[in-house]
């Protein structure tokens, strides 16, 4: 039994179609992020689940009941922006119990759940403290509690690690997602940055032109990317183009030379073009023994990335990445040495655009 | 000191002078009512005259009323045009300038032909009517000002967002208003408050027109009949208008940002 389903919801803005029959569900207590460029219209797809934009069509349902025609305010849906929204004239404390005195719980209860949330993001000498006062990370913790102080049935965040500096970023991302654990609420999280939502969670929608490319797990999304746009858009990818010449055993030539694919071309016949997508990291320097695939190049460009290295290779007219781990006993070679790169058989076939 | 920092000071003496000279022979003007001697009796005798107090009073509640209606009409429409609205932005903001283009002669006549006792509104039958045709006029007459300090506060602060957030929280439109909105406004609300105060205390055209007890007619009344009083009048109204300016730069001012490590 899904918790949020979003059934085929539609975003027009005069002509321009933000969001195309977006059908997309969640469980109770997943954490899923909506990624994509800007513009892909997931921050769209947020604010119709918050109910700040009215869906041209389609539904969305939380817990059961269909709450597409309810106004913002009355959805009890938590919500975190990336500026913040810290009310400047209150206080922490005040700001997280704005919306229990909104729904005007009595004193006593308004005090203790002030003081649980202070607790919960680890901020409990700061409720006397107004928002200015506070530094970017410690406003953004602050904002989540307020929105976990009502305890919504949903938590939606809205790029709110964005407009942070990259170490906080990083600790905020980790604590937001301990602290949805801790309390198991269902969480949709907007973001452009496939690093925080490969890292962050359960499922991730990969968004493009208002549309869903791919929906699936992170390793899925790494590891499968079922479209060019997902293949693209989440890490590093190596595109190799070329012709199917036996579909059954999975052979395919790629600039002259012959490469199999494990599992062959079930859709594509001889002739056919193809394209395999291959990670930085599932390429290795060397001959890589019997039944891999080879191909030529000379060393173009080594960048020094720490405890990586990324090495491109031109090939023919094309340039492919790779990636080594640092060793102190191997460096890596020279700009312009010839070498054989090599992978396994086990290549992700994209499907055609 | 260097060539343009003397030069700039030269112009500052020059502008403090061409402003303050007038101001201070009035003033000493003002203390020549006792022949012989420097006296605040101009002052005393303006003070002790019940019209004064009258008319004082008077233009004051009539000055809070325009405030709070002024208030009542600005700060919704100027959340609503950055809320909803953006695109008659342009539009309103014309019409709030009008006031200053259109003489405030043009208007009061405007509002006598529409308003008269024949008419089908008729504002100027009775004075409980007529008062409140004058705040109506009053609340037209400060609008540029109103707006634009209102205005200005909300750039200040992400109104949308703000608004969203207090939304998510279940807070209702007026919650939001009363609650989230005119609490960050204040500053500017009451910017926008000194200075009507100020337009209001003066104002001469309506009230004459209108034939109401106000403290402008009063002041065109003493001046027209009285020699020392008039000037400490004069001072009298300066010195409320500078206070409210000075209560502007109060309320005004920012709070200092405090960055926590």
């Amino acid at each position: 039994m899904y918790f949020l389903e979003i059934h085929n919801i539609q975003k027009s803005f005069g002509d321009h179609v933000a969001v195309h029959n977006f059908d997309f569900a969640a469980y109770r207590g997943e954490f899923v992020s909506l990624l994509g460029p800007s513009g892909c219209g997931k921050t769209t797809v947020l604010r119709m689940v918050a109910g700040f934009e009215r869906q041209t069509a389609g539904t969305v349902s939380l817990d059961g009941k269909d709450i597409s025609q309810l106004p913002a305010n009355q959805r009890n849906v938590g919500m975190v922006f990336q500026a913040y929204a810290l009310f400047p004239n209150l206080t922490v404390a005040q700001n997280i119990a704005f919306g229990l005195k909104i729904a005007k719980r009595p004193a006593g209860e308004i005090a203790v759940r002030v003081r649980e949330m202070l607790d919960l993001i680890k901020l409990p000498a700061l409720g006397d403290r107004y928002p200015f006062q506070l530094s970017g990370g410690q406003q953004q913790r602050v904002a989540l509690a307020r929105a976990l102080a009502v305890k919504p049935k949903m938590l939606l965040l809205d790029e709110p690690l964005s407009a942070l500096d990259a170490k906080i970023r990083v600790a905020l991302r980790d604590e937001i997602r301990s602290v949805q654990r801790e309390l198991g609420i269902t969480t949709l999280f907007v973001t452009h940055d496939q690093e925080e939502a490969l890292s962050i969670s359960d499922r991730i929608v990969v968004m493009s032109a208002g549309r869903i490319e791919q929906i699936g797990t992170p390793f899925e999304i790494y590891n499968r990317p079922r479209t060019r746009f997902v293949a693209s858009f989440v890490g590093v990818l190596n595109l190799l183009e070329g012709r199917i010449t036996d579909p059954t055993s999975g052979r395919i030539e790629v600039d002259g030379r012959e490469l199999v694919v494990a599992g062959g071309f079930p859709k594509g016949q001889a002739g056919d073009a193809a394209t395999l997508a291959l990670r930085p990291e599932a390429i290795t320097i060397g001959s890589g023994g019997e039944g891999a695939n080879h191909l030529d190049g000379h060393v173009e460009d080594v960048g020094f990335q720490g405890s990586v290295v990324r090495i491109r290779v031109r090939c023919n007219d094309r340039m492919i990445s790779l990636d080594s781990f640092n060793s102190r006993a191997a460096p890596p070679p020279e700009r312009g040495t010839p070498v054989t790169l090599s992978f396994s058989h086990d290549v992700q076939v994209l499907e055609p655009a | 000191m260097k060539r343009s920092t003397l030069l700039g000071w030269v112009i500052f003496a020059f502008g403090a002078t061409y402003f303050i000279l007038p101001l201070l022979a009035t003033f000493e003007f003002s203390l020549r009512m006792l022949r012989g001697q420097y006296s605040f009796e101009a002052y005393s005798v303006v003070f002790g005259d019940a019209q004064f107090r009258a008319t004082f009073l008077y233009s004051a509640v009539l000055a809070l009323v325009t405030i709070v209606l002024g208030a009542l009409v600005v700060v919704p429409t100027a959340y609503l045009v950055r809320l909803r609205l953006p695109h008659l932005r342009g539009l309103v903001e014309f019409v709030t300038l009008l006031p200053l283009v259109v003489p405030a002669i043009v208007i009061v006549f405007g509002y006598l032909r529409l308003y008269n006792s024949s008419s089908w509104l008729p504002l100027t039958g009775s004075d409980a009517a007529t008062n409140a045709l004058l705040a109506f006029g009053y609340v037209t007459l400060a609008l540029p000002y109103m707006y634009r300090t209102v205005d200005t506060g909300m750039r200040a602060i992400d109104v949308k967002t703000l608004t969203e957030a207090a939304e998510s929280l279940g807070a209702s439109w007026s919650t939001i208003m009363l609650k989230v909105i005119l609490p960050n406004v204040r500053s500017a609300v009451l910017a926008g408050a000194f200075l009507t105060f100020a337009i209001v205390i003066g104002e001469f055209t309506f009230a004459s027109l209108l034939n109401r007890p106000a403290f402008g007619p009063y002041l065109q009344l003493m001046g027209a009949n009285r020699a020392y009083e008039p000037s400490a009048l004069a001072i009298i109204a300066f010195l409320v208008t500078w206070a409210c300016m000075g209560l502007i730069q109060i309320f005004g001012r920012k709070r200092g940002a405090i960055t926590v490590p």
